[in-house]
């Protein structure tokens, strides 16, 4: 008899599943449209940086300096504007910022061999700094006249759609075609699958990887400027809050095993799903902030727990991708 | 006439005296005897700041104000910044307390972490003033906003403004752990008592986060689009409130109170475009002076620390439309540093 193996991104999909039902049951205005759209709006740039995640993870790395690259390109538009440069300059000083960062990253962890997790602890921490002591006034950058209609990227709505979830989706489409129709996505995979037998097979590995870390900076300065455009500010302090963890969680959760090669955009946004109807529904429920913590923190280990069983390691994956 | 002759005289007279008077006087000026020890209790000594962070319109206030006051004196100024992390604040402090400086401002990201150690600096002879946010030890001085009017001044506000509406309110608080969250939600349950027609339909903690605070909005306001009013707990973060408030095209329809330190841009510029209600500002250049003040007057009395404690909370300007045009409800982060 043929063994039955559900995959965690299944099991995942069955709990967002149970989930939904009960509190479409349960919770009087849960299941609105209303609401619907709500959700997965406040969870858009979540989903976006989930994405930016999901490509450096497949490819075996983590990128912990992910919020600094939401931060503080984000936040150089606004200051930029603010002291009268104009935007597409600003724009383009923000893209520039965003790229050193992942070649930074990327160099560190392809040529110097530093672990992905030390070298984007110490990345992340120093950009934060520098956006702090050198290139913002304020931690929290305040809108100025010269980014009016630039607020569109994340209010209002097109086609009765919030603009952040179209945002999303944009983002979902680029970094689906990315992997799946590209020769570079292919590499990703191959790489994060088994770097060893990638290289001996000529794919170019350490290039492909400092890739890996400029989409995941540009990615994370796209969601930085549309959660920018939708609180009319960027609050640059967002570095220090427990968003990275979130993200982890996203794409943990959606089944993106941490030893790398497995998963894709579906999984994001399942992962990202489940996420949403956990804040939505524990919001409307009224659950304290410290419970909603501690939710969040019980279904991270028992999706941890569930990955390492059901994605066991062999003295291969052990070598090395273990963050 | 005759009047008039004798007033002619009487000035001339009076000219004549002052003429002759006048240098005598200045020639024995009268020495001040309290400013030269004044000075002397100021000079060289070493005044420390610890946040809980600094690169906001508060801190930086605060900052510039209480340089401007007590660097003219000799004072030497020196910061350390935690940056949001408890921990790191709670090292500072330590490493203060055996670096011996005359007073230490304090700023507490909560109730408890410090309390020990300012206890314990305060005993060291150093005296320590705490600002704004205060923790569970009394020492020489608490300088700041009264967090428990705050919070029902701006009750007071949103149920006025609820009349006749559908008593439905939300409560967005800041980070549960912190003082200034704490004391305003119980000035927002002070209030609550009185009203019970107000219905709570969500209270939640945004973390001093203006995209937690825009995330639990839209949820709340789609669920209750009668919404009335929202109690915010500082306008750093209900930026985020706001924002969520005209996304669902309820601008002027749901009352938003926050609280804040009246810097133009966060706090009046926000107040005439529609973005809050009402702002209670607690005004951070008078807290400032008021710190400065105190330190003066501590340095020069010569008292124990710890053995003089008090309090001065600062009086709140309620900014609204009808006065955040003027010059005087808000300050100018750039002016103060000038």
């Amino acid at each position: 008899m043929k063994r039955v193996r559900i995959s965690q991104q299944e099991i995942v999909f069955a709990v967002f599943a149970a989930l939904f039902l009960t509190f479409s049951v349960f919770l009087s205005g849960f299941l609105s449209a209303d609401n619907m759209l709500t959700l997965l709006q406040n969870v858009a740039v979540l989903g976006i940086l989930g994405l930016a995640m999901a490509i450096v993870v497949i490819g075996r790395g983590i990128d912990l300096s992910l919020i600094a690259a939401l931060a503080v390109p984000g936040g150089l538009v606004l200051q930029m504007v603010q002291n009268g440069h104009s935007l597409p300059a600003s724009l383009l000083a923000a893209g520039l910022l965003s790229i050193a960062i992942g070649l930074v990253n990327g160099w560190l962890i392809a040529y110097a061999e530093v672990p992905p997790l030390f070298a984007t602890l110490a990345t992340g921490l120093f950009v934060a700094g520098l956006g702090q002591a050198a290139l913002f006034q304020l931690d929290v950058v305040q809108w100025s006249d010269g980014m009016a209609g630039f607020e569109r990227l994340g209010q209002g709505s097109i086609l009765g759609i919030p603009t952040s979830i179209v945002m999303f989706a944009i983002a979902c489409v680029v970094v689906f075609i990315l992997l799946r129709k590209t020769r570079w996505g292919a590499y990703i995979y191959a790489i994060g699958d088994n770097p060893f037998a990638a290289r001996v097979t000529g794919i170019p590995s350490r290039p492909i990887i400092v890739l890996q870390y400029v989409l995941a900076a540009l990615i994370g300065c796209f969601a930085g400027l549309v959660l920018a455009a939708s609180v009319n500010s960027m609050p640059t302090r967002i570095f220090n809050s427990t968003l990275i963890y979130d993200v982890i969680l996203v794409v943990v959760l959606g089944g993106i095993g941490l030893s790398g090669g497995r998963g894709g955009v579906v999984n994001v946004i399942i992962g990202t799903l489940l996420i949403g109807t956990m804040l939505n529904g524990m919001t409307i429920l009224n659950v304290p902030y410290a419970g909603q913590n501690l939710i969040k923190g019980l279904v991270l280990l028992v999706a941890v727990i569930t990955d390492t069983l059901l994605n066991p390691r062999n003295e291969e994956t052990a070598q090395q991708g273990d963050i | 006439m005759a009047c008039v002759h004798k007033f002619a005289l009487g000035s001339i007279a009076a000219l004549a005296l002052s003429a002759g008077a006048a240098p005598a006087l200045a020639q024995q000026g009268l020495d001040e005897p309290f400013q030269k020890p004044f000075r002397e209790a100021l000079a060289g000594k070493t005044v420390a700041y610890v946040p809980v962070a600094m690169n906001f319109d508060l801190t930086e206030g605060w900052y510039a104000g209480l340089k401007k006051e007590l660097e003219p004196f000799g004072v030497k100024f020196v910061i350390r910044d935690p940056n949001w992390n408890t921990n790191a604040g709670a090292q500072a402090v330590t490493s203060l307390i055996s670096e011996k400086p005359a007073v230490m401002v304090i700023h507490n990201p909560d109730v408890q972490t410090y309390a020990k150690l300012l206890q314990r600096a305060e005993n060291e002879g150093i005296y320590v003033i705490q600002i704004n946010m205060g923790s569970a030890y009394r020492s020489s001085a608490f300088v700041g906003a009264n967090w428990i009017e705050i919070g029902e001044r701006q009750t007071e506000g949103v149920v006025k403004a609820c009349q006749g509406k559908s008593n439905k309110i939300a409560i967005i608080q800041g980070a549960l752990s912190a003082a200034a969250s704490a004391y305003t939600l119980k000035g927002v349950e002070n209030i609550l008592a009185k009203h019970p027609e107000i219905k709570v339909v969500s209270s939640q903690a945004a973390d001093w986060d203006a995209a937690k605070a825009k995330a639990i909005t839209q949820t709340v306001l789609k669920q209750n689009p009668d919404l009335c009013g929202i109690v915010g707990f500082w306008d750093g973060m209900d930026i985020g409130t706001a924002a969520a408030i005209k996304e669902a095209g309820l601008t002027g329809k749901v009352f938003l109170a926050t609280s804040g330190g009246g810097e133009r841009k966060g706090a009046c510029e926000l107040v005439k475009n529609g973005s809050f209600d009402l702002n209670m500002s607690y005004d951070v250049p008078t807290q400032a002076a008021q710190m400065a003040g105190t330190i003066k007057w501590l340095l020069s009395s010569g008292a124990k620390p710890g053995s003089v404690k008090g309090s001065e909370y600062t009086t709140l300007i309620p900014i609204t439309k009808e006065n955040a045009d003027t010059q005087t409800a808000c300050w100018n982060l750039s002016d103060l540093k000038k």
